[in-house]
């Protein structure tokens, strides 16, 4: 393996721009897992589900970026929809449920993927913008630009949604129904309402980053799979329901990615996101920033 | 009359009455089916889609002219999906619940591997698909390649000559980490070191990897003069995008040579300009004299365009049509469909085919191998009718089909008019 | 007593099946079918019984499949010694998960699995002996007599496994251990405070349903004559292991069988007469059905059917 400081900072740069995008594609499950506490292993399978709605939005002749940002009220309210239904069949029965709500998120998965197989087939899918197959050139530095983009959108919708949670009177609800749910039912509010709100959100944010999926690269039904790693190690790594720790664990997840990707060959790369999860599940649980 | 005059007679009367017998009367013995697995889907799909039309305008052919041992021929075909998994499932239903009578192999090394040991166990004749040393291991007596190469030496010659011709003294090597992959950069090393090239970088990926901006960094990072990439079709089109949106240097001279799917009519279309300066094997291209093949070539055509499938039909059809022939010259000679008897045929006897005279050796590849190395040059986008005439593509090896010289370095032919 | 003689008979049935004329086909669908009574019965001693949710199930039979293939050729070992030692390394690689990973509750048990699954492929992936990520083609030895084909020889095989780890089942169902662990299923913290040894008893768990995944790993390279990551160590595995179990019924050994058969047999059909991908879909939307609907399962429905009488 060559190692030079121009590789190594190279590596460290790409990673920065793939961490970011890590980041953006996780913030959902931050919400829906991390304040929540649904378990949503669902939830990459939804984003690849949003990569190919955007990739037919797109092939109307929309940008790729503005497909996914049109067809997050669809999402919000399927977010909606399947949070009620969680509820209502899980949430509400007790511990016995745990097992079956994390059955059914599986199951909800397998079909979400088989179903994109089905309407689309095992073909890769890639979308075409001015942005996606040049690249920035800083000296002998090439830096893609569909990985600025990404890295773009994924610093905006990060920050929205931190500024949200915190300053607006729903967002804060969410984030005191995920503290103290019994005080917040006391206070008048409904709890229900509130989560469900959240869940939506959360989902529809989720197509944005299937956007940037597949502006970053081609995506294929089964991507959902490896999704699954990445996304749950960057919320746990983060800490459960903490933003700013979302945006920090992605960059983590992107860098070491890169440098193991640079240095050691990408037929590590897989494993370094699932790797880093068992590190973190067995060292320390609550994350970095968690509560 | 005198005897011989008779028997001639005799002959020459049932001659007529054969001839003039309706053509479509077929045997009562229920038709001769043909069992394959084809991947019309994933990575090879696109190949895939196009090989079958040929292999059922084979079987439209060979029925319009009664069958083989006076039997239909039925094809019977289903997608693997370009995943090896699938592969094995697949034949056996094939065997043992639609029982077929012959085997063809799935196009492609990958999803031919799973079954090399299945048909040598089982002792079933096996017509390879372009798979690339699919036997070598397995060592199968009764299998027979359709493929215009042997071993690696048949395939990277070309391409290693023609970087040492332009001074190159280094090579990169990058392959996916599949069967067809492997089994050219084992070869590939082997012949690198033997013309005293020095290794500046060797990697394998995994066949999944969808993003090489960070190997084609390593690469550009080792100042290699020569990069010979092993991959397929999925992974092609990523390093193609990949070389043209990060650079792999100045320094390379020859960039290519083992990408499968940059043969593909769909690819090539959708690649364009991107493909310029690629130096990458094929097994026909526009130009290139084969007896036959622009009649196959043209009826091909029609079939495709009613398939929706590459209408073009350079890399794969013509080859897939020969398997067609290979298995009707050897029925009809040993006039049986016992899988020992046709491969001794096979394996005894040239075959005529509408890619030219095939003969096998003892290992079931060709005797004499004919793969050819072409650089695009020239390229323009979004248009497919480009490649139907020969100039895009220059033929640089073998020089029995050569039409110019390669342009190095790879920057250089990247730009060139021509 | 009776479950004795019903298993024997139900084994005998297997040989005789295997030695009479029926279509090989049947072997090549029915070997599967029996893998995946031993896969949920196995899931369901730590999923059902426990509580514990595994997703990873691929990685316990893949490295089983593994083991087999090093000890096949490296030593050109008997499938018998390929069995247990792959059951040895399933056990292994389960009590090493358990002592990781039982201290997490819940879904966090379940997501390590995963990532428990991703770095075995990725590790067999990387390691050349084994093929990588290429794979390997394999030559099946000599099939030993009285069976017509290596087929028919594997489908007894996994008979027996079948049998085997439904006892061994049975046997943890109705032991302390079994009631150890559904205390620990009904309220870990309460069981906790029981004196219910908690840890011992999940890594038990996770060990026997280790063992059990791994030998019936063992054969499945000699089935196919390949091996290969993706396949061995891949998800499907783990829904298939974790849906046959729920939509038979966790709290009895029984309802793996039931849900392995029923679920088992349809993807064998449904492969055979439509495709593979809706195979998938079957599994996931009987999962979800049974999941909202019945979430005891066959076997619940069974007993409110029985009981209303």
């Amino acid at each position: 393996m060559i190692f030079s400081f121009d590789l190594l900072f190279e590596a460290v740069l790409f990673g920065i721009l793939l961490g970011c995008f890590y980041a953006a594609v996780s913030i959902g499950l931050s919400v829906s897992f991390g304040l929540l506490d649904v378990p949503h292993v669902a939830h990459p399978a939804i984003m690849v589900l949003g990569s190919y709605c955007a990739y037919v939005v797109a092939g109307w002749g929309l940008d790729p970026i503005l497909s996914g940002v049109v067809l997050m009220p669809v999402f919000f309210v399927l977010g909606v929809l399947i949070y009620r239904f969680y509820y209502e069949t899980f949430e509400r029965r007790g511990s016995e449920a745990g097992v079956r709500g994390l059955a059914f998120f599986f199951g909800l998965a397998f079909i979400i993927e088989v179903g994109l197989i089905l309407a689309f087939g095992v073909d890769q899918r890639t979308v075409q913008a001015p942005y996606i197959g040049s690249s920035l050139a800083l000296g002998e530095y090439r830096i893609p630009y569909r990985m600025l983009v990404a890295f773009g959108v994924a610093l905006v919708l990060t920050a929205a949604l931190t500024v949200y949670l915190s300053k607006t009177f729903t967002g804060r609800a969410i984030k005191a129904v995920a503290q103290d749910e019994p005080a917040l039912r006391l206070m008048g509010a409904n709890p229900v309402r509130i989560k469900q709100w959240a869940f939506g959100i959360a989902t529809g944010v989720s197509v944005l980053a299937g956007a940037m999926l597949i502006i970053v690269g081609p995506v294929e039904p089964a991507m959902d799979r490896l999704y699954i790693g990445r996304t749950f190690c960057v919320v746990v790594l983060a800490g459960l329901g903490s933003m700013t720790g979302t945006l920090v664990a992605g960059l983590i997840l992107g860098i070491a990615e890169s440098l193991v990707l640079m240095f050691f060959g990408a037929s590590w790369a897989p494993a370094v996101a699932f790797g880093l999860l068992l590190i973190v599940l067995g060292i320390r649980p609550q994350g970095l920033f968690g509560r | 009359m005198s005897g011989s005059r008779r028997k001639v007679l005799k002959a020459g009367a049932a001659l007529a009455a054969a001839a003039s017998l309706p053509r479509a009367a077929f045997a009562q013995a229920g038709p001769i089916r043909i069992g394959m697995s084809m991947p019309q889907t994933g990575s090879l799909g696109a190949g895939g889609q196009a090989a079958l039309v040929a292999l059922r305008l084979w079987v439209d052919d060979v029925n319009g002219r009664g069958g083989l041992l006076n039997r239909k021929v039925e094809l019977v075909a289903y997608d693997d999906q370009t995943n090896p998994a699938n592969v094995p499932g697949i034949y056996t239903k094939l065997l043992d619940v639609d029982k077929v009578d012959l085997l063809i192999a799935p196009y492609g090394t990958v999803p031919t591997a799973p079954i090399m040991p299945m048909v040598k166990q089982r002792g079933l004749l096996l017509m390879g698909n372009f798979s690339f040393q699919v036997n070598a291991k397995v060592q199968h007596d009764m299998w027979f390649n359709n493929s215009p190469w042997n071993d690696a030496s048949s395939w990277s010659d070309g391409f290693i000559r023609a970087g040492q011709r332009a001074g190159a003294k280094s090579v990169a090597i990058l392959a996916a980490d599949q069967e067809f992959a492997q089994n050219l950069a084992n070869g590939a090393r082997e012949l690198s070191k033997k013309a005293n090239i020095k290794s500046v970088y060797d990697q394998n990926y995994p066949p999944a990897t969808t993003d090489f901006s960070s190997l084609i960094r390593g690469i550009r990072a080792a100042r290699p003069e020569m990069v010979f990439v092993m991959s397929y079709p999925n992974d092609s089109v990523a390093i193609i995008r990949a070389v043209n949106e990060i650079g792999v240097g100045s320094q390379v001279q020859v960039f290519g040579g083992g990408m499968v799917g940059l043969q593909f009519t769909p690819i090539m279309t959708s690649l364009g300009s991107l493909l310029n300066g690629v130096l990458n094997y094929n097994s026909y291209v526009p130009g290139m004299k084969y007896p036959g093949i622009e009649d196959f070539l043209a009826r091909y055509a029609k079939r495709a365009a009613d398939a929706k499938v590459d209408p073009l039909g350079f890399y794969l059809p013509p080859f897939n049509y020969a398997i067609g022939q290979m298995y009707e010259q050897a029925i009809n000679a040993t006039r049986s469909l016992d899988h020992k008897a046709i491969a001794g045929y096979l394996r005894a006897n040239e075959m005529k085919t509408v890619v030219g005279p095939i003969r096998y050796d003892r290992t079931g590849e060709w005797a004499n191998p004919r793969v050819v190395q072409a650089q695009f040059r020239g390229v323009v986008d979004k248009d497919m009718e480009q490649f139907r005439q020969p100039g895009k593509q220059i033929v640089i090896y073998p020089d029995a089909y050569k039409t110019g010289d390669v342009i190095t370095p790879f920057e250089k032919a990247r730009t060139a008019k021509s | 007593m009776k479950y004795w003689i019903g298993a024997g008979a139900l084994f005998i049935a297997a040989v005789a099946a295997a030695l009479s004329p029926v279509n090989e086909y049947f072997f090549y669908a029915g070997y599967v079918v029996l893998t995946f009574v031993v896969l949920s019965t196995a899931w369901n001693i730590l999923g059902g019984y426990a509580g514990y949710v595994n997703f990873g199930t691929g990685a316990f039979f893949g490295l089983g499949s593994y083991s087999a293939v090093v000890l096949f050729k490296a030593l050109g070992a008997p499938l018998a010694v390929q069995i247990v030692a792959a059951a040895a390394v399933g056990a292994a690689l389960g009590f090493g998960v358990g002592m990781l990973t039982l201290r997490l509750r819940g879904i966090f048990f379940a997501i390590a699995t995963v990532a428990i699954l991703f770095i075995m492929e990725t590790l067999m992936m990387n390691w050349r002996y084994v093929g990588g990520a290429t794979g390997l083609q394999l030559l099946r030895p000599e099939v030993l007599a009285p069976f017509g084909s290596y087929t028919r020889m594997l489908f007894v095989v996994m008979a027996l496994l079948a049998v085997l780890a439904v006892s061994v089942a049975r046997w943890v169902q109705v032991s302390w251990i079994g009631r150890g662990l559904r205390a620990i299923r009904d309220s870990e913290e309460a069981a906790e405070s029981a004196g219910v040894p908690t840890l011992r008893l999940k890594l038990f768990a996770c060990t026997v349903s280790g063992a059990l995944m791994g030998a019936a790993g063992a054969p499945m390279p000699m089935y196919l004559s390949f091996i290969e990551p993706a396949s061995s160590f891949s998800l499907n595995w783990g829904v298939s292991a974790l849906a046959m179990p729920m939509i038979g019924g966790t709290a009895h050994w029984i309802g793996p069988v039931i849900g392995a058969l029923l679920l088992g047999s349809i993807q064998q059909i449904v492969t055979v007469t439509i495709s593979n991908e809706i195979n998938v879909l079957v599994v996931g939307v009987l999962l979800v059905l049974f999941v909202v609907l019945a979430p005891d399962g066959i076997v619940g429905l069974f007993k409110k059917v029985l009981g209303r009488k």
